[in-house]
């Protein structure tokens, strides 16, 4: 009980923090509370496939084959498959996070976990034919294109800044995530 | 849309898995459901926070930074938009467009596009539950700075 109150305190203080907001700002208040009821809604639409498929994951695919595939060993084509799997999942961003939770907890590299968490946010390709008819062609392609820099880019410079001890702590979390 | 999509992945890895052998399935069933559990506390803050954030710097006091601030204060603050808002993209790409006919400019509209994707500030507390406090601050920085240099790249490939 105790341990679930220290679990979830953060949580019952935004709540209340909400219900503090939508009390004194008459303002925000019908946005506040459509956004609110929006958002778990797409929260809880979206994430249990997510969840349901990682655990399939986690139960079906061997460590070995994790690390053969996307292990720090897995040069281009673990990196490859990194970039193709993150681009083709559905969901915001936060759907990406436990993901790469199972993904680390198997093996796959900090490289490739960066590259997918880096695909999944910005080179989802269904919704690029959508932005192509929102904003064009050259919009949508440009931004594309440098985007794919910049997920490479940022997956460098963190593999180069950030220690080993903190990356060895990151997959520790990751394994104890059962 | 890609919503069915990761259903029928769901039910078709599922139908699989069971064929194969029930108790492993059932097994991934549980850990599907301590994952979630495990992160619905964090989960809980961030839907607050988005609610609040959203409320606040709705579509109209957004097209009031990008379209008279125009130059580079009208870039940081849409990226900074960008940043603190968590918009799926079916939403955002046609309140983009709206913008862009309203007279914002390319770049700030790519700026605000390119951090909504890769910055996500509402989501921190979600990041540092898988990656601790350090990564996760250091991804987003770097994300954000990344998304005002792309911002600049589209803006310039759009001109051409």
């Amino acid at each position: 009980m105790k341990a679930f109150v220290k679990r979830y305190l953060a949580a019952l203080v935004s709540l209340v923090a909400f219900g503090v907001f939508i009390a004194s700002f008459a303002r925000w208040r019908e946005a506040a509370v459509a956004n609110l009821w929006f958002q778990a809604r797409t929260m809880l639409l979206v994430v249990p496939p997510i969840f349901i498929l990682l655990g399939l994951i986690d139960v079906w695919v061997p460590r070995e084959r994790m690390i053969k595939l996307m292990g720090s060993g897995s040069g281009a084509r673990g990196a490859a498959l990194a970039f193709g799997l993150g681009s083709f999942a559905a969901g915001p961003l936060y759907g990406a996070f436990p993901f790469a939770a199972v993904l680390m907890k198997k093996g796959a590299s900090f490289n490739n976990i960066l590259i997918f968490i880096g695909a999944w946010s910005t080179t989802k390709l269904p919704m690029l034919l959508f932005e192509a008819s929102a904003l064009g062609a050259r919009f949508a392609l440009s931004r594309l294109a440098i985007d794919i820099v910049g997920i490479a880019l940022i997956a460098w410079a963190m593999n180069l800044a950030l220690p080993a001890a903190e990356r060895e702590k990151i997959y520790a979390n990751a394994a104890a995530m059962d | 849309m890609d919503t069915i999509a990761l259903y029928l992945l769901a039910v078709a890895g599922l139908a699989a898995s069971a064929l194969k052998d029930r108790k492993k399935t059932g097994m991934a069933l549980k850990k599907a459901f301590k994952a979630f559990e495990g992160i619905l506390p964090q989960f809980l803050v961030v839907l607050v926070l988005v609610s609040i954030s959203l409320a606040v710097a709705d579509q109209a006091s957004i097209s009031k930074v990008l379209g008279e601030g125009s130059g580079f204060i009208g870039i940081l603050g849409a990226s900074l938009i960008g940043a603190v808002t968590l918009i799926p993209g079916f939403v955002a790409f046609p309140a983009a467009a709206a913008l862009l006919r309203g007279g914002a400019g390319v770049t700030q509209v790519a700026a605000f596009v390119s951090s909504l994707m890769m910055v996500g500030v509402v989501t921190l507390p979600m990041e540092m539950r898988y990656f601790g406090r350090r990564a996760a601050l250091m991804r987003n920085a770097l994300a954000w700075l990344f998304s005002l240099a792309a911002a600049f790249f589209v803006g310039w490939a759009v001109s051409l």
